[in-house]
This record gives C-alpha cells, structure tokens and sequence, in this order.
C-alpha cells in the first residue's frame, strides 16, 4: 500500500519572497513611544515615569492626540454594529451566555430571540480564526458564486453553510434543518474551509473577494492537498497577486 | 564527584564557556494555532514550550494539581485526574474564583516523563511542579497589567521537554514570549537566568551538571527596562557578602536574554507586520 511521508525542512520567511518591508513604527513592551507629555494614551500603552510605553508588541497608531498600540492577536473587542458569530455554552433561567473569543463571554436574552438581534443557525462549519484578520465591511453575510454561503464574524468566528434554495419568513421559532446536505456542497464546504485556513496561516485578510480568489485558485488541487504548507504557499500567493491586479 | 572541575584555572566551565557566557538561546513565538498565545524556546539543551490561553471567563474548581485539595473532594479529584491522565475538565461560569478589579493569572508546570536523566513517573500534580506553578504565577502577576482585564482569567502552561539545568529561567522566557504572542498587555518583558557561585566565580546559566554539583544557586527574574526584581529564589546557604556579585551575574544575564528576545519578538512582529500589509 502505497503512503505518503512528509520530512520537516526550514523554510525561508514568507517576508523575505515579497520583498517589501513595512513602514510602521513597530514597538515591544518596555519600549518608549515617546517623551512628550502632550499626547494621550490609548490601548497598548501605558504611562510610567513621565514616559508613554508599550505594554503590547505590535504597530504604533498615531490619530492626532491619541497613541495607541495594535497588538498583533488580541481577543475580540466588541463595537456597536459589529456582526458575531457565537457557540452557546451555558443555558441559565432567562438567557444563554455564548462563547464569542472575546475577554468574557457574551449574553445572550431568551427575549431577543426572534428579534434581529440573535439568530440561530443550522448546518454548517464554523471555523474560529484571529478576529484581527476579518476585514471590517458594509456586509458580512455572503453568498459565494461556488454555491456556499458564509458569515464572517467580527470576532473571528466563521460560518460556512449550505446556500438555503428558498429564503422563507420564519414564522415561529427556530425549526432545525435536519435534512441531509448534498456530497456537492459538502465538498464545496470543506474546501472553503481549508482555503480559509490556508489565507490564515499567511496572515492575509479575510473577505469575500480574498475567499473567493483562494477558492478558485485551489481548484485544481485536491482538497486535502490545500493545507500542506508548499501548497498553502503558492494558493495563497497567487491569490495575493490577484488582488494586487483587481486593485492596480 | 573528585576531578570534575566546575571552573578550571584558565576560566573555563565545563561546557567550555567563560564565567559570565549564557547558553545559546533559540526561540519562536506562534507554535499553535489553536491557542492564544504560544512559544518555545532552547536555552542550550534546557526545551521548554508555553502555551497561553485568555483572557478568557473565569472558571470554576476543577483544573488544579491533585495534591493541592483536601478532603473528600480532592480525592475524588486525584482519582478522575488519575483517569483522564492528568487533565480535568473545568467548569465555565463559577464566580468563585474570578477577581471583581483584576484578573486571574493561572500557572501550570508540567515536566514531560522524557525531560529528565531517568524517567519521571508523575508528570503533574508533584510538589516541585506545584511550587514551580507558583512561582510562575507570582512573576507573571508582577508583570502582566491584570487591571485591564477584570473577572478574567489568563492560563499560562508551561512544559519542559528536556531539562539541562535552568528551567524555572527557561520556563519564564517561553512563557515570556507566549503572553506577548497573546496580546495580553505587560508592563515589560520577564527575562530570567540563574546564577551560582563556585570558587569565588559567580557563573551565570547553569546547566545541570552545574546544579547537581551542589553549590549554592539563585534564580533571578527581572524586568530590564526599569532593573524590578519580579522574583528572585534562592534555597542553599551562601555568605551574604558573595550576595551581591551573584545577584549582578544573574542580572547582567537576564539582560542579555532580554537582547536575545526582544530581536525575537521584533523579527516576529516584523514578519507579521509585513505580510498582513500596509
């Protein structure tokens, strides 16, 4: 029977093949951002001994008066209008507490259940990435051209599910659809999923048109080809380079 | 042990390194996916690997060392920690154990089965992995701004692969490195090294055969930027005049692992930086 063996190699830093280096002011704790009294301080920093230093590694933001520091992987912060995708964990009297990646966890009231504040969703794959890598747009429900649909949650949780044929009003409560999905959108599903791990894993940011492009640009591998590293690489990279084009 | 020389008369160890030399130290932050904060790292033939998870929702009693409760309900612990190998499951929501002001920082040392000379029988739940829990979590609350995040709790577990002397300053740096790799906001790095004293020498990084040979030994944890001590521990009898040297040996050496990883962390943040783009 033939078998498949696979050798750990050192590989060069992604950076390096870019060849592009980054203009931002990175800092690590303990740094000094800066001397001058006269700024205020935001996330990331703190203030000790009259100097403003980074309590975060990441990239220094500078918005008039205001000094901040973005770490590079943070917990979910929520904001007004954000868009989550949660996993219930705890069933108490009168609300549920969900899980969101963030510091906490979130409630959930029995009572906005049928309002547009929460909704239940039925079969599909939830993938649970960095939230600092979903893209921040008008919409975050998408219905791919391949024939899946996906949530992209602020908070770095993603659901991938089947298309449902007909959009109907749902009257009542929530009625799971038990019924079996299709071999086709199954495979659809799970190779949306791994091209979302592939972008992942190459730090690059996820939204429909990246999804999309890494999407078609692994069709011509194998499914469980996608999440070998050689292969991430070049799927990733020729999606870059097609939305470098799609912009220029 | 007659005839092995710790120091010899030219200054050399017996790893041929000078008094003050540290091992070569190897890390990398990001190992696992999966949690929120990771890193390994090799100080010479010491391995140790931190993983971070949080801030996250306080939990209730259940995730503890079995030596540590008492009574009926730490033997019904110990048996289902005997069962489950050691890992038992926590139960979300309890406020019991979570801080109204701050949050709650909670060490895990584990030293695997294959880390030591012979085979260690009991990997957790033994009273060095149960001190060293501590002392970790006493150095990480000096360090982490736990203000910043009340009624949470950060887990930090830290396991030594292979231990050549040094872990408790290896476990430290790894999970120095973890905590950052998190996000989660500290006032400074917590750079670490132990330090001994042989024939008037203070030596810096001791390996184990340097530890086994019984002098005096000091672990120093220190954060470089303002010189604060975050936990200095030392268990053997040394005159308090050769005090002084030994703590300036063990700190000139926390700051040169501060040189080492924070061009890590840099290299790290530089890369991520890159490829996420402008």
């Amino acid at each position: 029977m033939a078998m498949e063996m696979r050798l750990p190699v050192a590989r060069k830093p992604l950076s390096e093949r870019l060849g592009r280096d980054t203009k931002k002011h990175l800092v690590v704790p303990g740094d000094t951002i800066t001397t001058d009294t006269g700024f205020m301080r935001g996330h990331g920093t703190y203030m000790g001994e009259e100097k403003l230093i980074a309590s975060v590694a990441g990239s220094v933001e500078r918005v008039n008066k205001l000094i901040c520091v973005k770490a590079l992987k943070t917990r979910y912060i929520g904001e007004v209008g954000d868009i989550v995708v949660g996993r219930i964990t705890e069933v108490q009297q009168k609300r549920w507490k969900v899980e969101t990646n963030s510091r906490l966890d979130s409630v959930l009231l029995l009572s906005s259940m049928n309002l547009p504040g929460g909704e239940l969703l039925g079969q599909g794959v939830l993938v649970q990435v960095s939230p600092s890598l979903v893209k921040r747009q008008k919409t975050h429900f998408h219905d791919l051209p391949c024939g899946a649909s996906v949530i992209l949650g602020n908070n770095g949780f993603i659901w991938i599910y089947p298309t449902p044929e007909h959009k109907e009003e749902e009257a009542g409560g929530f009625i799971a659809n038990l019924e079996p999905v299709s071999l086709a959108d199954r495979e659809v599903i799970s190779r949306l999923r791994n091209c979302i791990i592939s972008l992942v894993t190459q730090r690059m940011m996820l939204y429909d048109t990246s999804i999309l492009y890494c999407y078609e640009a692994s069709l011509p591998h194998q499914i469980k080809d996608i999440l070998k590293p050689e292969i991430m690489e070049e799927i990733v990279m020729e999606t870059r380079q097609r939305l470098l084009e799609q912009e220029g | 042990m007659a005839g092995l020389e710790l120091l010899s008369d030219q200054g050399y160890r017996v790893d041929g390194r000078r008094a003050g030399e540290l091992r070569k130290i190897q890390a990398r932050m990001g190992v696992f996916a999966q949690a929120d904060g990771s890193a390994y790292i090799e100080q010479g033939n010491t391995k140790a690997l931190a993983v971070v998870y949080g801030p996250h929702e306080g939990m209730g009693q259940g995730w503890t060392q079995g030596s540590q409760l008492k009574g009926a309900r730490g033997r019904h612990m110990q048996d289902r920690e005997r069962k489950t190998g050691g890992f038992v499951l926590e139960i979300r929501g309890s406020r019991a154990r979570a801080l109204p002001d701050r949050a709650l920082v909670n060490c895990q040392y584990s030293s695997a089965t294959f880390s030591t000379g012979e085979r260690k029988r009991r990997p957790h739940g033994d009273r060095k992995s149960c001190e060293m829990g501590l002392q970790l979590r006493q150095t990480f609350e000096a360090a982490i701004l736990t203000q910043l995040h009340p009624r949470s709790q950060i887990d930090i577990y830290v396991q030594v692969l292979q231990a050549d002397g040094g872990t408790y300053a290896a476990c430290v740096n790894a999970a120095t490195l973890a905590v950052l790799d998190a996000g989660i906001p500290m006032r400074d790095f917590v750079c670490a090294c132990s330090a001994g004293f042989v024939d008037g020498t203070a030596l810096a990084d001791l390996s184990h055969v340097e530890e086994a040979a019984g002098g005096p030994q000091l672990a120093l944890a220190l954060l470089p930027a303002s010189g604060q001590i975050a936990l200095l521990e030392m268990d053997a009898r040394l005159h308090e005049d050769h005090l002084e040297r030994v703590l300036e040996a063990a700190a000139q050496a926390a700051r040169d692992v501060h040189t080492l990883l924070d061009r890590v962390v840099r290299q790290h943040v530089r890369e991520a930086s890159i490829l996420l783009g402008d």
